[in-house]
């Protein structure tokens, strides 16, 4: 049996008790969050309650797997929110009224982003100017599509949202696919490990003969693809549309990846942390706040309260983990 | 002569102006000439502004990559709410209530600082979180507050000189200050080093630490300050106040030639680049644009005018 499988390498065994702490914080401040809910009202611990609290979480993990990718490439896309928005007016009314224009618009959207991409890299320009350059552009945009909230989601993408899988409700299942294939595409392919390299060691990258153009189109395509995404679900939840519908999603997907474990420089993100992040703002921003009965004056100020102290858990592991 | 073109030409700043200065073209071309002078006037006012805090802004930023105040907009909430409160309409009190303004600004730059500095979080983390916090305290405090400024403050916001609004004129006498402070004072060139190379900088024996904290100070103090004086110019305190001043103060110091790297600061630019988005915005409205097409063009002028400047060239 011990020839079969050999021991670990001792040397790496402390180190890795660490990193794994650090891995599971995510999910540590997740479970905390759920447990706290548990707690104070154990009538939402059930399908139906589940399927309340984290509707809006699949758009939320949406938009957070798309600040991962520009934040995986040492960039900030400041403009993910009011994008979503605009994407939320395009299926709204184009999507529906004429699918072939409003999936061309969605396609174009995401050329859109590839083009950024390449114009940030090839110019050296700060992706936070461009993207909060941009951002007024969504916004436009979008006013000009709907000025008043208003429009219809389409019958097929109200279907999939209200979807009722049997005993695990439909937004753990979506979180989890997200999860799933974010992670696969961005940690286990070859390609994933390039665009991740483009980000900690560009240079290396460029050295190995591979294209730093490309890998910064590619990203900033798939972040495209993933704010599509997560525009199409916020509408087949609710069911119309509104210019600023998205606005807020900006920071909290930022903050998504903080939490999940990403850091602003190197291409160290984590496309699991990432989701668990988001579900963690999305249940953290609400439901819990309105069970402990917090008054809707201080409900931002304990969002604020919930970042910092998942945070300050993570400088105390990494503390113990230097010494 | 074409020598000292040349070396205006290379001056980061130059752009911000002359972009400013199109607009204004532009925008009095289409009235053919009408308001011209007071385009410019309204222009100079409410480019003060932006100009305060994009000051403060600069000095956070160019501390280095990742460092930027996301708590301005809620900052400056609260300190217009504190400032009339504390002014309640009595021009005896203005002193006090620009003080408490400025020691409101302070601590939010102060908690800024401790968080960045305690838990060693990305500074756009922590000052997000500590705007979330600020906002809250605001929206408690400043619930229904319908204070006007003292007559004698709001006046001073708005007094004019030859067309020159007096409080443009002692804001060009602070960028000044700061220009001698960031080229000429061991604090400025302290922000500097620690922007081109934290780990030289501390090798170096810089004090880097209060440096920072100084520099976070100041940005809330400057923000807290732009609270006041925003709430005497519109007559009145309200949370949201400060909202449109978190990307107008990130776009005007980038704008100006400020490099988002860190350790290139350019202090001529923030008012350039103040001026080109106020005048911007005049002209779109002179051209009676609706608010989708105002928003739409802002940003692709945006997006444009920093292509066209490009990016700064990666030093190795």
């Amino acid at each position: 049996m011990s020839a079969l499988a050999p021991p670990a390498p001792r040397q790496s065994a402390g180190i890795n008790w660490r990193r794994l702490a650090r891995a599971l914080l995510p999910a540590l401040s997740l479970t905390l969050v759920l447990a706290a809910i548990a707690w104070l009202n154990p009538r939402a611990i059930s399908y139906f309650g589940f399927t309340l609290m984290l509707n809006l979480a699949v758009p939320i993990a949406l938009a957070t797997i798309a600040q991962m990718f520009v934040i995986a490439g040492n960039d900030l896309d400041l403009s993910i929110g009011t994008f979503v928005g605009f994407v939320c007016c395009v299926t709204a009314t184009w999507l529906k009224d004429a699918p072939l224009v409003g999936a061309a618009m969605l396609l174009g959207c995401i050329g859109v982003y590839a083009a950024l991409g390449a114009l940030i890299y090839l110019r050296n320009l700060p992706s936070i100017v461009v993207t909060l350059g941009m951002s007024f552009v969504w916004q436009g945009l979008a006013i000009l599509l709907l000025p008043k909230p208003g429009g219809k989601a389409p019958d097929w993408l109200l279907a999939i949202m209200g979807v009722k899988p049997p005993f695990i409700p439909f937004p753990i299942l979506a979180a989890v696919a997200i999860a799933a294939v974010s992670y696969f595409g961005l940690m286990r392919t070859s390609y994933g490990a390039i665009l991740r390299g483009s980000g900690g060691n560009a240079i290396a990258i460029d050295r190995a003969g591979w294209s730093l153009l490309k890998a910064k189109a590619g990203l900033f395509a798939l972040t495209g693809l993933f704010g599509v995404l997560s525009g199409m679900a916020l509408v087949g939840i609710t069911t119309s549309a509104d210019a600023n519908i998205g606005n807020g999603y900006t920071l909290l997907s930022i903050a998504g990846v903080i939490l999940g474990g990403g850091e602003f420089v190197g291409g160290r993100v984590s496309p699991i942390g990432a989701v668990i992040g988001a579900l963690t703002l999305a249940l953290a921003a609400s439901p819990l706040l309105t069970f402990m009965h917090i008054p809707p004056d201080w409900q931002v100020a304990a969002n604020g309260a919930i970042l910092v102290i998942v945070l300050a858990a993570r400088v105390m592991i990494s503390q113990k983990g230097r010494e | 002569m074409i020598a000292a073109l040349a070396k205006l030409a290379s001056k980061p700043w130059i752009w911000s102006f002359l972009g400013a200065a199109l607009v204004w073209l532009a925008a009095i071309a289409f009235t053919a000439g009408y308001g011209a002078g007071g385009m410019l006037t309204a222009a100079l006012s409410l480019s003060v502004f932006t100009v305060i805090v994009g000051v403060g802004q600069m000095f956070v930023i160019t501390l280095g990559p990742g460092n930027v105040d996301l708590s301005l907009p809620a900052n400056i909430g609260l300190a217009s709410a504190v400032a009339m409160k504390v002014m309640d309409g009595d021009d005896r009190m203005v002193a006090v209530g620009l003080a408490a303004a400025l020691a409101s600004g302070l601590c939010a730059g102060v908690a800024n600082y401790l968080l960045i500095w305690a838990l060693r979080i990305p500074p756009i983390i922590a000052t997000l979180s500590a705007s979330f916090v600020i906002q809250s305290i605001d929206i408690s405090y400043g619930r229904g507050l319908q204070i006007k400024p003292p007559p004698g403050f709001a006046d001073f916001t708005n007094i004019q000189i030859l067309g020159v609004p007096l409080i443009a004129v002692l804001t060009v006498l602070f960028t000044i200050g700061a220009g001698i402070a960031l080229h000429r004072m061991v604090y400025g060139r302290s922000v500097l080093a620690i922007g081109q190379n934290i780990r030289a900088a501390r090798l170096a024996g810089l004090k880097v630490e209060p440096i920072r904290f100084l520099t976070y100070s100041i940005c809330g103090m400057l923000g807290g300050l732009d609270g006041a004086l925003l709430a005497g110019y519109f007559r009145g305190a309200n949370v949201d106040i400060g909202g449109e001043y978190l990307l107008a103060s990130i776009a005007v110091v980038v704008i100006g030639g400020t490099s988002v790297a860190g350790g290139k600061a350019n202090i001529p630019g923030v008012w350039g680049g103040a001026l080109f988005l106020v005048l911007l915005l005049t002209m779109l409205n002179t051209f009676g644009v609706s608010a989708g097409v105002r928003l739409l063009l802002t940003g692709l002028i945006i997006v444009a005018v920093i292509t066209a400047a490009g990016g700064q060239k990666t030093t190795r």
